[in-house]
């Protein structure tokens, strides 16, 4: 079995990505966010007016709007992002092979396996190191299918119509105070376009770390999924642990045309010191099928909701989520799903797994339209809670304005029985793998859809949060 | 079949943990090696109490007595170092264990019986798994449902006995296996109990049952009558056809006339 042998070659300390990379950044802009930082993130780039333009309106609209009231507890946040940096390249230039990727850099990535993952099952690979990618590499049967996965900064260079078509649509700079921080000082993540008809058959993944003290991360993504393509999306993200904030914001945004499939997993595994709070939004068109997978299993708080707006008959959106919260950690997720047309139909799972002074929320909304009749959408939330100090904390929203549309919601909360544990250990398996096993089935439905070395990942970290807790 | 007693039970009492409940009032049984013995008893008598408390749940508390298992205290190991030990306890209502398949959880109690440091040969376990679902007459793919989740109630007792059959107790302490079985089931299973105690002779069972059916099957050396937390009576296989003729209503005024004492 190939999963036991995983499991035991991992190293079963602590945080397993808490290491530092000593490498000199080429440049780091001053603390803080200010115009300043913007025009020199933007000239450092080289872009054209309009972007420059674009990011100086979005610090406007950042400056107007108030912090969230709701949520996670966002009140010590203000302090934290006057000392954190929000721009720090790396290196001067992106590279297309791992050789040329200075030294301490590609250590990083070979410690992380993003390099031995791209030899064995994957399309490509994109590496973001603080603010920059700093690798990007496709396949190339699929560079010539005509597919496109470079660095967002690339896309704006490279396709700047097909770029600026699709830019800043899925989500308006103004949708919320962090979008319009990101729509000011985005920097890295990835453009990906998948042509018509074209399946790719194994994954594409990027891969964020973060690396120094008191560092911003803006990721931007832009992924266009053309009439009857498919494809998959993985993104993880790590970081080491500091005793100060840092701070991660990214925004995501996807177009999946008519008949076309995607799927955009995350893996979150930020260390418990990160506050993470990500936009992304799908736009479904007809016949479309979206799925998001997200597991958010490290940070302080996460606030995440990846929505999926169905505007075409027949799309269908699916967000399957699982949330992990230990001690000092909030998860507060969910899943958005628009219903703006006839005939289509959302599914959202949840599940969610505390643990000590841990906190889940579940976040969610669904929305039908006005004709958007024959609309089904089901939403089902679980959470486990591992002992009596825990919390979990449900907020499903549905706003219907069409009769004929059918609406499921169902939520649950539920202890480690004495009496699961009574029967298992009543087999000979101990405690600690009693316990994990009940917290493994509990997450099964969704950890099975995961890539193979995610599940694992997963498992591990289950194994190891029931170590500590029993007492 | 020696004398050496496998289990020696004394002066057992037993209360709700944490409720001041009792519940077993002084029990004293002795099984010996390879030894059947049935208890039976009105409804809420504390058979499972028993049961249970030997198995070591942590929702009862042994108050007084004591319990000797091959020579050892049974009383101070955890749960899972008592089924290390040889015990086993197929429930009168097993538990679901949602998202876990029964052939990940069989895999993993097989594994924890090993001695210390061997690793389960993962073929030799498959083909195990497959000749003890056939005697059970079990459809192999039944392996890959969850555990007890959604099962009907003859399957769950069927799964128990397929546990049984993988971890070869030493002494299995059956709960009310009977009810829920049809007539087909219970013989099968039946015979699964009889097909293991002939693979090893010094097997104990003590049953637990409400009706004489099983006991045609299995046959008891001995029966025991349990009322309002006691043994009240003992003997042979007739004590269970007298029960099936006359019921409880003797020993239940008797014990009620010991209780008003
Ligand atoms: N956890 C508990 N809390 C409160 N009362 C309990 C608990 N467990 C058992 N009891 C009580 O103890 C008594 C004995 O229960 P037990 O389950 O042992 O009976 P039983 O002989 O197995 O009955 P049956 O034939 O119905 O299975 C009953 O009155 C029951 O209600
Ligand atoms: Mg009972």
């Amino acid at each position: 079995m190939p999963q036991n042998e995983t499991i035991q070659d991992l190293n079963l300390d602590e945080y397993k990505y808490d290491f530092v990379t000593k490498s000199e950044p080429k440049f780091r802009a001053e603390k803080g966010l200010s115009e300043d930082v913007v025009r020199q993130i933007s000239q450092h780039k080289d872009e054209p007016q309009w972007m420059l333009d674009f990011r100086l309106k979005a610090l406007e609209v950042y400056e107007s709007k108030p912090m969230p009231k709701w949520g996670g507890d966002l009140d010590g946040l203000e302090g934290v992002l006057d000392e954190i940096y929000f721009y720090v390249r790396p290196q001067d230039q992106m590279e297309r092979s791992w050789d040329d990727v200075p030294d301490e850099i590609k250590d990083t990535f070979e410690k992380l396996g993003i390099p031995e993952a791209e030899r064995k099952i994957l399309a490509g690979v994109g590496a973001q190191y603080e603010s920059e990618m700093v690798y990007h590499s496709l396949r190339k049967e699929w560079e010539d299918a005509g597919v496109i996965f470079d660095s967002i900064e690339d896309g704006l260079k490279n396709h700047p119509e097909l770029f600026r078509e699709y830019f800043g649509t899925v989500i308006p700079t103004g949708d919320n105070k962090f979008s319009a921080m990101n729509s000011a000082v985005w920097s890295g993540g990835s453009f990906v376009y998948i042509p018509k008809d074209v399946s790719l058959d194994t994954p594409l993944q990027a891969y964020f770390r973060v690396n120094q003290e008191r560092m911003g991360q803006f990721e931007r993504t832009l992924i266009i999924v053309d009439e009857g393509a498919q494809a998959h999306y993985i993104e993880g993200c790590t970081a080491p642990v500091y005793s100060t904030e840092s701070f991660h914001s990214g925004v995501i945004e996807i177009i999946v045309k008519k008949n076309a499939r995607f799927r955009y997993t995350t893996i979150q595994n930020w260390s418990n010191n990160m506050y993470n709070l990500v936009t992304q939004r799908a736009i479904v068109e007809e016949g479309g099928h979206m799925e998001w997978l997200d597991g958010n299993l490290g940070s302080k708080l996460t606030m995440k909701y990846p929505s999926c707006y169905l505007m075409g008959p027949h799309a269908h959106g699916e967000i399957l989520s699982i949330a992990y919260s230990g001690d000092g950690q909030h998860q507060d997720t969910g899943g958005k799903v628009i219903h703006a047309a006839p005939y289509t139909t959302s599914s959202i799972v949840s599940k969610s797994i505390s643990k000590g002074h841990g906190r889940s929320t579940y976040r969610g909304l669904c929305k039908v339209y006005e004709g958007a009749h024959h609309s089904r959408s089901n939403v089902e939330c679980d959470a486990l809670l591992i002992d009596e100090t825990s919390r979990t904390d449900t907020y499903p929203y549905i706003e219907i304005e069409e009769d004929d549309a059918s609406i499921g919601h169902e939520a649950s909360v539920s202890k480690i029985g004495e009496e699961q544990l009574f029967y298992l250990m009543s087999r000979g398996i101990s405690e600690v793998e009693a316990m994990a096993m009940i917290v493994r089935g509990f997450i099964e439905p969704i950890a099975k859809e995961l890539p193979l070395e995610y599940a694992v990942e997963l498992n591990r970290l289950i194994e190891l949060e029931m170590e500590g807790s029993v007492g | 079949m020696s004398d050496a007693p496998i289990l020696r039970i004394q002066g057992l009492e037993v209360q709700v943990a944490e409720e001041d409940l009792p519940i077993l009032k002084g029990v004293d049984l002795e099984i010996n090696s390879g030894e059947i013995h049935a208890i039976m008893g009105p409804n809420g008598s504390g058979k499972s109490t028993l049961a249970k408390a030997l198995a070591g749940h942590p929702g009862y508390e042994v108050t007084s007595g004591s319990v000797e298992f091959r020579g050892e205290d049974l009383l101070e190991l955890e749960t899972d170092e008592r089924s290390l030990a040889g015990v086993f306890l197929a429930f009168q209502y097993p538990v679901e264990i949602p998202g876990v398949s029964i052939a990940n959880f069989l895999r993993t109690a097989v594994q924890a019986h090993l001695p210390e440091g061997e690793e389960l040969d993962i073929f030799d376990y498959s083909d195990q798994l497959i000749e003890r679902m056939t005697m059970l007459d079990m459809d192999v793919a039944f392996a890959e449902r969850h555990v007890n989740d959604g099962f009907s109630g003859g399957e769950k007792k069927r799964n128990e006995i397929l546990q049984m059959a993988m971890l070869r107790p030493k002494l299995a302490l059956m709960d009310e296996t009977d009810s829920g079985l049809d007539i087909d089931a219970l013989k099968i299973v039946a015979e699964g109990v009889n097909k293991l105690k002939a693979e090893d002779p010094e097997m104990s069972v003590l049953l637990i049952t409400h009706y004489q059916r099983l006991l045609d099957y299995i046959k008891p050396d001995h029966v025991h009558v349990m009322v309002d937390g006691r043994i009240v009576q003992s003997g042979g296989p007739e004590v269970a056809l007298e029960l099936e003729a006359d019921g409880y209503k003797v020993f239940e005024d008797a014990a009620a006339e010991t209780a008003r004492a």
